[in-house]
């Protein structure tokens, strides 16, 4: 789960991490006494939008007055941030958030985060602040440092010392540098993080070490046992149907094509996308609808699936593990029910429960193909929807 | 032979009294497998269809000889099982839990090293030697025993491949799945390594997937020491940048973990790569003609 920039510089400031002062505003009046509460000659209004790269596609901007901070607040409230990491449509601006402006000497990267191949945490660390991370890791990848932390120990002094070090931090910097890093440390191990990233970490003009810029990730499997970091969801940043799927644990991510598909395990669900571009057609979906999927939750499934506009035909494929192939029918059989079905269906079903799968839909009067297999099902939904 | 298990392989289930844990429990023991004991704090001393059920894995253990065991406790719970086992030495730990939060299993993982055990999992459908021990969820029918070794980091697609391998008439060795979660016991490398000892195993069908290197790291041992021929597929072809396909280890992040970098590794490796997941059967069949 991700969360807003205004979000995870509280929660990073609760853990002691220097962070600008700053007010979230939802409306150009608020933004303006935002700026007026700050009392400084000048402050950054920043748009809030679950995306980089918002400073270049213009949704950052120094103001000098509370009219000016009015003004481009209600340029960018209620309107598409269109950046690189949004896609063509964007994402709509619902709140900005108006920050003690600093005067910036240097520009650091700095990021924490789970790393699969020492099975602890990682630090990155770079000179090269306020760029896109990968692209410098593309170009110059000797500037980019990283260093593993045993999960047993914590950020051990001399690490920091050795990054430090090499972000040429020296005396108090150097020492407020490691007081971050055990604070930012803390904060990702209490909270169940699995990203924390701060693009630039600066050290401004009056040598303040400041974390200019935001962004946390939370790991979904741990918010069971943190409350208060779900309450910071923002249904608003969703994709609609990604939200409704995510109510049933679907898991469901839209895609460009049109074909939907609803398959059992992540791995086959990947696999039919890729056999469906194999036959030449594109996926609408990724659709995983689980292991011990009921009839109720293959219905909610099938409901976003045809929800889409764009889907012209529906590829399910199923093998019955745990899943039954009957309660798979079933749940299709009630959905069709339910929502008018006016585009082809081909279903795969192999596994527990076959035949009761197959006699159930044959006998529900629904339109349905049957597939042999997935190169079967595949190539039957692309010659149905005439591709 | 074969690997990890066998009809020797005395099994403890860890939350035995769930709904999972009693229904796998029962297709386990169908299928022949030893399932000798059960664990759930607070129950020791009850049973289920016969199997003893222990307060802990080290009374289980010691009362029955298990040699390994399979978790289906909650998520919440689930890490704390996997180092009770390891605490206790179990040789073999089968995870099959989804959605264990990455940290737990960062800290079991901690505990675990140094310990003279080996972890399968979490998310993942388990192991299998067919006609000797199904130690985990897989519909036990499509296996037949045979040459051909299996590992996978998925479950529902390994039952498509094992069932195109069965439908062209070959068997397997033992069908191993590692999960699907970033952290993880063994990898692909690890059973890798596994197959190229074991003599019962004359060629592997791996079965990939975007996100993290498994199949890369894998992809240099095929090339500098697997001796078997391997048929390939990597799912997630046409999966997008930066969203996460249901696993949460599936996700190219930072331009690293796409599937076309990992098919021109293994490749390069010398292994065959099916491109269509319709064809790793016949890939296979295809592969073990033409080398008699």
């Amino acid at each position: 789960m991700n969360v807003h920039e205004f979000q995870a510089k509280a929660i990073l400031a609760k853990y002691g991490a220097p962070v600008p002062k700053g007010h979230v505003a939802a409306s150009p009046e608020a933004a303006a006494a935002a700026f007026d509460m700050l009392g400084g000659p000048t402050a950054v209004v920043k748009a809030q939008i679950h995306a980089g790269g918002r400073g270049k596609a213009g949704g950052v901007k120094l103001v000098s007055s509370g009219q000016q901070a009015r003004d481009f607040a209600a340029k960018l409230l209620g309107k598409p941030l269109r950046t690189h990491q949004t896609g063509p449509e964007g994402r709509v601006v619902r709140r900005v958030y108006v920050e003690a402006a600093s005067e910036v000497a240097r520009e650091l990267y700095l990021a924490m985060l789970v790393d699969r191949r020492c099975e602890g945490l990682a630090i990155i660390a770079s000179t090269e602040g306020g760029m896109e991370i990968e692209e410098v890791a593309a170009k110059t990848p000797e500037k980019i440092l990283s260093e593993p932390i045993d999960i047993a120990i914590g950020v051990a002094g001399f690490q920091s010392r050795r990054l430090a070090s090499a972000l040429d931090l020296k005396d108090q910097q150097g020492a407020a540098f490691g007081t971050l890093l055990a604070s930012l440390y803390r904060a990702f191990m209490e909270t169940d993080a699995s990203l924390i990233e701060i693009n630039p970490l600066v050290v401004a003009a009056d040598g303040r070490v400041l974390c200019l810029d935001a962004k946390m990730s939370f790991d979904d499997n741990a918010l069971f046992r943190h409350p208060e970091i779900r309450e910071l969801r923002d249904a608003g940043e969703e994709e609609p149907s990604e939200s409704e799927a995510a109510k049933y644990s679907l898991s469901y991510v839209r895609l460009d094509g049109n074909i939907g598909c609803m398959v059992n395990g992540a791995g086959l669900a990947m696999a039919t996308m890729d056999i469906i571009k194999f036959h030449g057609a594109e996926p609408a979906n990724f659709l995983d609808i689980g292991g011990g999927a009921d009839a109720e939750k293959v219905a909610a499934a099938f409901r976003i699936l045809l929800a889409d506009p764009r889907v012209k035909g529906v590829l399910i494929n199923i093998f019955g593990g745990i899943m039954r192939c009957d309660v798979l029918a079933e749940g299709v059989v009630e959905a069709a029910r339910q929502v008018k079905l006016d585009v082809p269906l081909v279903v795969r079903m192999e596994g527990t429960n076959v035949e009761q799968g197959r006699q159930i839909l044959n006998s529900s009067g629904l339109k349905v193909t049957a597939a042999s297999d997935m190169a079967d099902a595949a190539r039957r939904i692309v010659a149905l929807i005439g591709i | 032979m074969s690997i990890l298990v066998n009809s020797r392989t005395r099994v403890i289930t860890q939350g035995i009294t769930g709904a999972t844990g009693r229904f796998h429990t029962l297709a386990c023991k169908q299928y022949g497998t030893q399932m000798v004991a059960g664990v759930v704090p607070g129950k020791g001393g009850t049973s289920f269809e016969g199997i003893p059920i222990f307060d802990t894995v080290e009374r289980a253990k010691t009362h029955t000889g298990a040699n390994a065991t399979i978790i289906y406790v909650p998520p919440a719970f689930a890490a704390d099982a996997i180092m009770e086992a390891a605490a206790a030495d179990i040789e073999l730990i089968v995870c099959i839990t989804d959605g264990i939060p990455t940290l737990d299993m960062v800290k079991a993982k901690r505990f675990m090293r140094g310990r003279p055990v080996k972890l399968l999992g979490p998310n993942c459908p388990g192991v299998i030697t067919p006609g000797e021990c199904k130690m985990g969820i897989m519909p036990g029918h499509i296996y037949r025993p045979g040459p051909v070794g299996v590992i996978s980091r998925s479950g529902t697609l390994t039952y498509e491949s094992v069932n195109q391998l069965t439908g062209v008439g070959l068997g397997q060795s033992t069908c191993v799945g590692v999960g699907g979660d970033p952290i993880i016991g063994l990898n692909t490398l690890d059973v890798l390594r596994l197959f190229n000892e074991d003599p019962a195993t004359e060629a592997v069908v791996l079965i990939g997937e975007i996100g993290g290197s498994a199949e890369e790291e894998a992809a240099e041992y095929i090339r500098r020491h697997f001796q078997k021929p391997v048929v390939c597929y990597i799912a997630g072809q046409t999966a997008p940048k930066g969203r996460r396909m249901g696993h949460a280890g599936a996700i190219i992040a930072g331009g690293r973990g796409g599937a076309q970098e990992k098919i021109a590794a293994l490749k390069a490796a010398g292994a065959t790569v099916a491109i269509s997941p319709a064809e790793i059967g016949s890939a296979m069949k295809a592969v073990l003609t033409g080398r008699a």
